[in-house]
C-alpha cells in the first residue's frame, strides 16, 4: 500500500480507482447524525470519513475574546489517531492548526457574523478516516453544518480540488494522487454568488494548467453542492413523507 | 420581477428567490436587487415582502416578550437566567422583592436558586447589552409545577395557530393552562399529570410536523382519540 504505484494514469485514461480525469469520487452526505449538538454532518467522499459539529451562536468563552461588532467563528479541525495508516498523535499538529484557520476563513464569508454581537460559534471537525482531499471535505461537512444549526447564511460553501498527476489535470485527488502527482489545488466556492473563498496551490502548474484545474474545481464544487443541498433538504422532506 | 419558489416551498441558505420589486423580510436577504435565503425553510409571500418561516433557529430577546428560563447563576445583586438564546439574560434582585434589596439582610439564593424556573418578560435589549427580565408583572415568576418542554421559536406561531385557533383549541381539549415563552419553552400546567401529557402530546405532534398542512384538524382528532382511548381503559379498570 505504501508503495509507489508505478503509473497513477493507464492507457484508457483511468486513474487509479478507475475514475476518469473529471470524475469525483462517490459522495454520501447526512445531515442532523449528533443530537447533542446544534448543527451536524457525517460525509464521506470516497475512502473519506469526516464527522462536523456546530454549536452557537453561543456565549463566548473566555468573556474577553467576543468582539463587541460580530459573532467570533472558532474552528477545529482534528484528525483521529486511527484515521491514517500509521497511527497520529491525537495532539494538535502544525497542520492541523493551519487547516483549521484555513477551513475558518474559507466559511466566515458565508456566515452574517454582524447579526450576533459577542457571541460565539464553534465548529468542531472530525476526521475520522483520512485519503486526500480533506479539508475540501470538511469545509463541504461544515458549511451544511453551520446551515443546519439555523446560523443565517448568504450561501453554502462547497469545496473540491483539482490537480495534476502525471501530465494530465485530474479532479478530486486522492491520497496517493495527492501524493505522488505534481500539483494540488483546493477550491471552496459559494455557488449561487459566484465567490470564491479559498483558493490555495500546492505544486508546480503552468497558467494554462492552473487555470484548467480551478475551472475544474469549480465545476466539481457545483457538483457537490446540489448534493449538499439535497441532503439538507432530505433531512425535513423525509419527516414529511412519514405522515402522508 | 420572477419568483422561482412557490408558496411554502422549502428553501436552502443561498437560494434565488425572487429578482425585482420584491422586499426581503424575515431570513432573506437582498443582493443586487436579488433576494437569496439566508436559511433552511419554507418562502412566504406576503404582497411584496418575501419571508421565510425557517426551520431551525434560535432565540433573539426582544423588549416586551415573554420568555420562560432557568436561574443559572445567583450573583450579588441579582440571577443570571438561561432563556435557551446566545444570551444569558440578566433579572435584578430589586425588581424580584419588590422592595430596596439589601445585601446584608436578603439571602438571593432563598428567593429564586440554581434550576428554579420563571416566567419573565424582556424589559432591555440591544446589540450592547444582555437582556434585562422583570418578573413585577401579574402571571410573571417562579413556576411551582407543571410540565415543561422545548421546541424551536420560530414553531411558536404554529403551536398559537391561525388567531389562536390552535393553542384554543388545545387548552378546551386537555383543561390545561398553557403559558408559551416567545424563546420556545412552553409550560403546562393542568389538574393532574395525565391532562398535562395530552397536551405535551399535541405540543410534540405540532412541533415534528409543523411544515405540514391541516394540521389542527389532525392534532384535534388525536387528542380526541386519545382520550376516547382513556375513557374505555378506565371503564374497563372500573367493571
Amino acid at each position: 500500500m505504501n508503495q509507489k504505484p508505478e503509473k497513477l494514469i493507464d492507457k484508457k485514461g483511468l486513474r487509479l480507482d478507475g475514475r476518469k480525469a473529471d470524475e469525483l469520487r462517490p459522495i454520501k452526505i447526512e445531515v442532523g447524525v449528533l443530537s447533542n449538538a446544534d448543527g451536524s454532518v457525517y460525509i464521506e467522499q470516497g475512502k473519506n470519513k469526516i464527522l462536523a459539529a456546530v454549536f452557537g451562536p453561543r456565549e463566548m468563552h473566555p468573556k474577553h475574546m467576543a468582539l463587541a461588532d460580530r459573532t467570533v467563528l472558532k474552528c477545529r479541525y482534528h484528525m483521529a489517531p486511527f484515521s491514517v495508516q500509521e497511527r497520529k498523535s491525537p495532539a494538535p499538529s502544525r497542520r492541523e492548526i493551519e487547516l483549521s484557520k484555513v477551513i475558518r476563513e474559507s466559511l466566515e464569508p458565508s456566515i452574517f457574523l454582524e447579526y450576533y454581537p459577542r457571541t460565539g460559534i464553534d465548529v468542531f471537525i472530525e476526521v475520522l478516516q483520512a485519503d486526500g482531499g480533506t479539508r475540501c471535505a470538511s469545509i463541504t461537512a461544515a458549511a451544511l453544518a453551520l446551515a443546519d444549526a439555523g446560523i443565517p447564511m448568504r450561501d453554502l460553501v462547497v469545496a473540491c480540488a483539482a490537480g495534476k498527476v502525471e501530465d494530465s489535470v485530474v479532479l478530486d485527488l486522492m491520497d496517493t494522487e495527492d501524493k505522488v502527482g505534481k500539483a494540488d489545488v483546493p477550491v471552496a466556492l459559494m455557488p449561487n454568488l459566484n465567490a470564491i473563498t479559498l483558493l490555495q496551490m500546492d505544486g508546480v502548474l503552468t497558467v494554462d494548467e492552473f487555470e484548467s484545474a480551478v475551472n475544474l474545481a469549480i465545476d466539481g464544487c457545483k457538483k457537490i453542492y446540489t448534493m449538499q443541498k439535497e441532503a439538507l433538504r432530505n433531512k425535513y422532506t423525509e419527516a414529511k413523507e412519514v405522515e402522508e | 420581477m420572477p419568483t422561482f419558489f412557490e408558496m411554502r416551498q422549502l428553501v436552502t441558505p443561498g437560494d434565488l428567490i425572487a429578482e425585482g420589486e420584491y422586499v426581503a423580510g424575515e431570513n432573506t436577504y437582498a443582493e443586487n436587487g436579488k433576494i437569496y435565503a439566508s436559511r433552511t425553510g419554507l418562502v412566504e409571500y406576503d404582497n411584496k415582502t418575501v419571508n421565510i418561516v425557517a426551520l431551525r433557529s434560535f432565540y433573539i430577546p426582544r423588549v416586551g416578550d415573554i420568555v420562560i428560563g432557568t436561574i443559572i447563576e445567583v450573583g450579588f445583586n441579582g440571577w443570571t437566567v438561561d432563556i435557551s438564546s446566545p444570551y444569558l439574560a440578566l433579572l435584578r434582585a430589586s425588581d424580584v422583592l419588590s422592595r430596596p434589596f439589601k445585601p446584608q439582610k436578603d439571602e438571593l439564593s432563598q428567593v429564586l436558586d440554581m434550576g428554579d424556573l420563571v416566567v419573565a418578560k424582556v424589559v432591555s435589549y440591544d446589540r450592547t447589552h444582555d437582556p434585562q427580565l422583570t418578573v413585577g408583572e401579574p402571571g410573571l415568576g417562579k413556576i411551582t409545577r407543571g410540565e415543561i418542554i422545548k421546541i424551536i421559536p420560530t414553531k411558536i406561531p404554529r403551536v398559537i395557530g391561525r388567531k389562536g385557533s390552535m393553542i384554543s383549541m388545545i387548552k378546551q381539549e386537555t383543561n390545561c393552562q398553557i403559558i408559551l415563552g416567545l424563546n420556545g419553552v412552553i409550560l403546562i400546567t393542568g389538574k393532574d399529570i395525565e391532562d398535562e401529557q395530552l397536551a405535551l402530546m399535541a405540543i410534540r405532534r405540532i412541533d415534528q410536523e409543523s411544515h405540514t398542512s391541516g394540521l389542527t384538524d389532525r392534532v384535534t382528532q388525536m387528542l380526541k382519540e386519545e382520550k376516547a382511548k382513556r375513557e374505555e381503559t378506565k371503564n374497563e379498570s372500573e367493571t
